[in-house]
């Protein structure tokens, strides 16, 4: 129940470096290097290095690990999903991480202070995704929810129907090499296993880039099959009709120019937009979105069923707009530092 | 349906144009007729229906999604195309039978306005949301997949082995689906005649004439003219019609009546269409603005401000092409023709220009001609034939300076198309003060002038400096200064600012200049208000 005395506009404040709960003197994803920071998954636009006190789940914090080296905090709090601990400075905070289903180790962030309960979904999706827990919708008065793909414009097809397209062009074009543009955490791996998983069996090769990650992957249960550097492949002519997975940026770079008969391929929610894909040079333009589409924020919304819904990165317009219909109190909670067309 | 989706779509993402017309020769030799017409004609934009265009898409969108949430969506995807083809709710029934791309054509193009939304709403429900973009395309138009019509008809040219100025002539004398083309291209027919057709010409561009061109080129060879400032034109008069048509081929001769009746010699002549006053003179171009887009002139504005002819090429006489004959043989052609002087229609005076000093004097003399009538010199070389397109080193143009303003940027909004999610149009304004406070009036927007590298550093700027917001439009810190390049200025009530600009653009970016050093309201009127 929210009152006068617990409602969060009293203890959480959206400042410049990140949302900050007050009474436990701790940011949410601090972009700036805090003493206490909570962080909900490893992209680099929401966990930084140099903080003091981490919390996160083991997962990201191995993510962390390994981009920011081992001193990338002072001091590091492991939770699991459920696992409920006392934060707060003078009174309780309760902190809980729970499954957000965007990568391995992402998490929903619930703060419970003064019986007033607030869910920080941090990025969340709710497609099938074969490289992380999927998201639960966990009770609350305030759903702080993200809103990067919130138009009634963005529907997500299946990652399936996607690979499908790929494997249709891998047989349509048997001479060029297709050169996927992949985030190295996350996207990457989804965009294997969903290759396995359609029985694609022979090799795929990899950007320099991607390695560490995979590994890490790997060490949490994964398995990819057989996982070739591009480095250490001679003759780059065999790369013709075999699937290549590199970082977006290295797509039209001097990278790839080594790569033969390049067809360029996107794989991200971004690239159901067409002059977009276009923007970036993509050829086959592949929807694999990390995120919630408009029907998925919707849903998890009503399911939530929270007393308010705050918004935050990405169209906040469109999803307060509709949450307003809907019967919501909602508005938009502006944090800097997120470029709001970003892409992940 | 789904064949040409396909073909729209692969053309769509195809990088190379050596793919994209290697893409569009292999449709060509497998589709049917007359489906593979019809998607020529879509290409080159020539496919238009009275009840299936833009607006038809965006009131059948707007019965079936929330106005709000679809304005937010086409603002983000910058296309309405596109906004239509993710925001319609997908409703398959069992018995649909996809229709084929010429009968989708065919239908729109014979039934009433009732049966068409039907059809329409029909399809759009069944279809997938890719084939829905191509779908839609068919009505609103602006299927932009990078193939210039130009570049088009250089395809054709290669499918049919023949030189692309034998399409380029015959263009606009045949129509959609092109079938006496495709018969004529794959050898089965003679060349289609076209000669007593009232149709377009294409026309022959000039390049400005710049620093380096200066340099270069033998004045004595050249014959200057005066460039007017009104709108370029064709003239068609033959014995079985006659016709005004824009420099795009339009037919505009309904909207100057008062025009088509000057015209008493058969053959195809380039002008400069322009008001006139009373007296006969030539009149400015602000007030041929007042004509302009006027599909039906009233007979009191044909009145106050009659429209004639400033005549300066001719291609055809007699039915006789004369585009091979040099310009100079062209031009006593006309003076042959044109001797005797007649009401609103003149002949183009021509001179020759000495020297590089002669030319830049010339100009400025030119344009001094009372309000700017002439914004400029054509040079066009003596000895050349009339060549459709914009070769190189024969016509050149040589504009008055633009006039400049260094202006505050206000409120920026997304671009469409190419541009979709770029910031890329932006409103601009100069000080004022309004009850003894300093603050911005906007006097126009800007859309161009700027490269692609600097689009991105504005796109950036504009997101990280945004105070406020109105739907689509950001409001952004009033710290940018651009440097408005424009042709003219005039007042106009419709504006806070009691003026509007002619084809504003941006010249420069001024990152260095503080706003508060941008031009104010009054000395912008002292300036450029007469």
């Amino acid at each position: 129940m929210l009152t006068n005395t617990n409602h969060p506009d009293t203890w959480l404040e959206p400042r410049k470096e990140g949302l900050y709960c007050v009474p436990a003197d701790a940011y949410i994803d601090a972009m700036q290097p805090h003493t206490r920071v909570i962080v909900t998954h490893g992209h680099a636009d929401h966990a930084r290095g140099g903080h003091g006190t981490v919390w996160a789940t083991s997962p990201t914090l191995d993510i962390m690990r390994i981009r920011y080296g081992d001193a990338h905090a002072t001091k590091t709090r492991a939770l699991e999903y459920g696992q409920r601990i006392n934060i707060g400075i003078v009174e309780p905070v309760y902190l809980t991480f729970h499954p957000a289903g965007h990568i391995l180790g992402s998490a929903q962030v619930l703060l419970e202070y003064r019986d007033a309960r607030v869910v920080i979904t941090g990025d969340y999706k709710r497609t099938p995704d074969p490289s992380c827990v999927p998201f639960t919708a966990i009770p609350c008065d305030v759903f702080i929810t993200e809103a990067t793909f919130a138009l009634p414009v963005f529907k997500h097809p299946t990652l399936i129907s996607q690979i499908d397209r790929l494997l249709t062009s891998l047989s349509r074009f048997p001479g060029r090499c297709h050169l996927i543009g992949v985030y190295a955490l996350g996207k990457c791996q989804r965009v294997l296993l969903g290759l396995r998983a359609a029985g694609y069996t022979k090799p795929i090769y990899v950007h320099g880039a991607m390695l560490k990650l995979i590994e890490l992957y790997t060490e949490h249960g994964f398995d990819f099959g057989s996982i070739i550097p591009v480095t250490e492949v001679t003759d780059k002519h065999t790369l013709r009709g075999h699937i290549v997975l590199a970082p977006p940026s290295a797509l039209h770079d001097r990278w790839s120019r080594r790569l033969p008969d390049v067809l360029t391929v996107g794989a991200s929610g971004w690239m159901q937009v067409r002059a977009r894909a276009k923007q970036k040079g993509v050829e086959l333009p592949l929807v694999i979105s990390d995120h919630c589409d408009w029907e998925e924020l919707l849903e998890s919304i009503q399911e939530v069923n929270p007393c308010e819904v705050w918004v935050t990165h990405g169209r906040e317009d469109a999803l307060i707009h509709a949450c307003q219909q809907l019967g919501y109190t909602a508005r938009a909670l502006r944090l800097i530092g997120y470029d709001e067309d970003s892409e992940s | 349906m789904k064949r040409v989706a396909e073909l729209f779509d692969a053309l769509y993402f195809t990088q190379s144009h050596k793919s994209k017309s290697h893409l569009l020769r292999e449709y060509l030799a497998t589709a049917p007729d007359p489906e593979r017409g019809y998607v020529i004609a879509m290409l080159a934009g020539e496919l238009n229906f009275k009840y299936f265009k833009r607006n038809t898409i965006k009131q059948l969108m707007l019965e079936r999604v929330d106005e709000t949430l679809f304005a937010l969506s086409y603002d983000y995807i910058g296309e309405m195309s596109e906004t239509v083809a993710h925001l319609w709710p997908s409703l398959p029934d069992e018995d649909f039978v996809a229709p084929l791309f010429d009968e989708v054509v065919e239908f729109v193009q014979s039934h009433n306005k009732a049966d068409i939304d039907t059809f329409l709403v029909r399809c759009l429900n069944n279809f997938s949301p890719s084939i829905r973009w191509s779908f839609i395309k068919i009505g609103t138009g602006g299927l932009r997949v990078g193939l210039s019509a130009r570049r088009l008809k250089q395809v054709l040219a290669e499918y049919g082995n023949c030189d692309v100025a034998e399409i380029e002539q015959l263009w606009h004398g045949i129509s959609p689906p092109y079938l006496e083309l495709f018969a004529w291209l794959e050898g089965r027919s003679e060349k289609p005649d076209i000669r007593d057709k009232i149709v377009f010409h294409p026309v022959m561009l000039a390049h400005p004439l710049l620093a380096d061109d200066i340099a270069k080129i033998d004045l004595s060879q050249y014959i200057a003219e005066y460039k007017y400032d009104g709108i370029r034109i064709q003239v068609v008069n033959k014995p079985l019609g006659k016709a005004l048509f824009s420099r795009t081929g339009d037919d505009i001769s309904h909207s100057f009546p008062d025009v088509l009746p000057l015209l008493d010699t058969y053959g195809v002549f380039d002008a400069e269409l322009l008001a006139f006053d009373k007296a006969g003179d030539i009149s400015t171009f602000n007030q041929l603005q007042q004509r302009l887009n006027k599909k039906k002139p009233s007979r009191q504005l044909q009145n106050d401000i009659p429209c004639g002819l400033v005549i300066y090429d001719v291609l055809e006489h007699n039915g006789e092409d004369v585009t091979q004959k040099p310009l100079f043989e062209r031009q006593s052609l006309l003076r042959e023709l044109y001797a005797v002087s007649r009401e609103r229609v003149q002949l183009s005076n021509t001179f020759s220009i000495n020297d590089v000093e002669a030319l830049h004097s010339q100009r400025e003399q030119a344009c001094l001609i009372q309000d700017g009538l002439v914004e400029g010199l054509m040079l066009k070389k003596a000895d050349s034939p009339y060549i459709p397109g914009r070769p190189k080193g024969i016509w050149y143009k040589f504009k008055r300076d633009p006039k400049l303003v260094d202006a505050v940027v206000m409120y920026a909004q997304r671009g469409h198309g190419k541009r979709s999610s770029f910031y890329s149009d932006f409103t601009f304004g100069l000080w004022t003060d309004v009850a003894g406070e300093t603050r911005l009036l906007p006097i126009g927007k800007a859309y161009s002038g700027f490269t692609d590298a600097e689009l991105k550093e504005l796109d950036k700027w504009v997101r990280k400096h945004t105070i406020g917001r109105f739907g689509p439009v950001k409001e952004v810190e009033k710290t940018l200064v651009f440097e408005v390049a424009f042709d003219g200025a005039h007042g106009s009530n419709r504006h806070k600012s009691g003026v509007a600009l002619r084809f504003p653009r941006v010249n420069r970016i001024r990152w260095d200049k503080p706003a508060i050093e941008a031009d104010t309201l009054s000395e912008f009127k002292r300036s450029f208000l007469s």
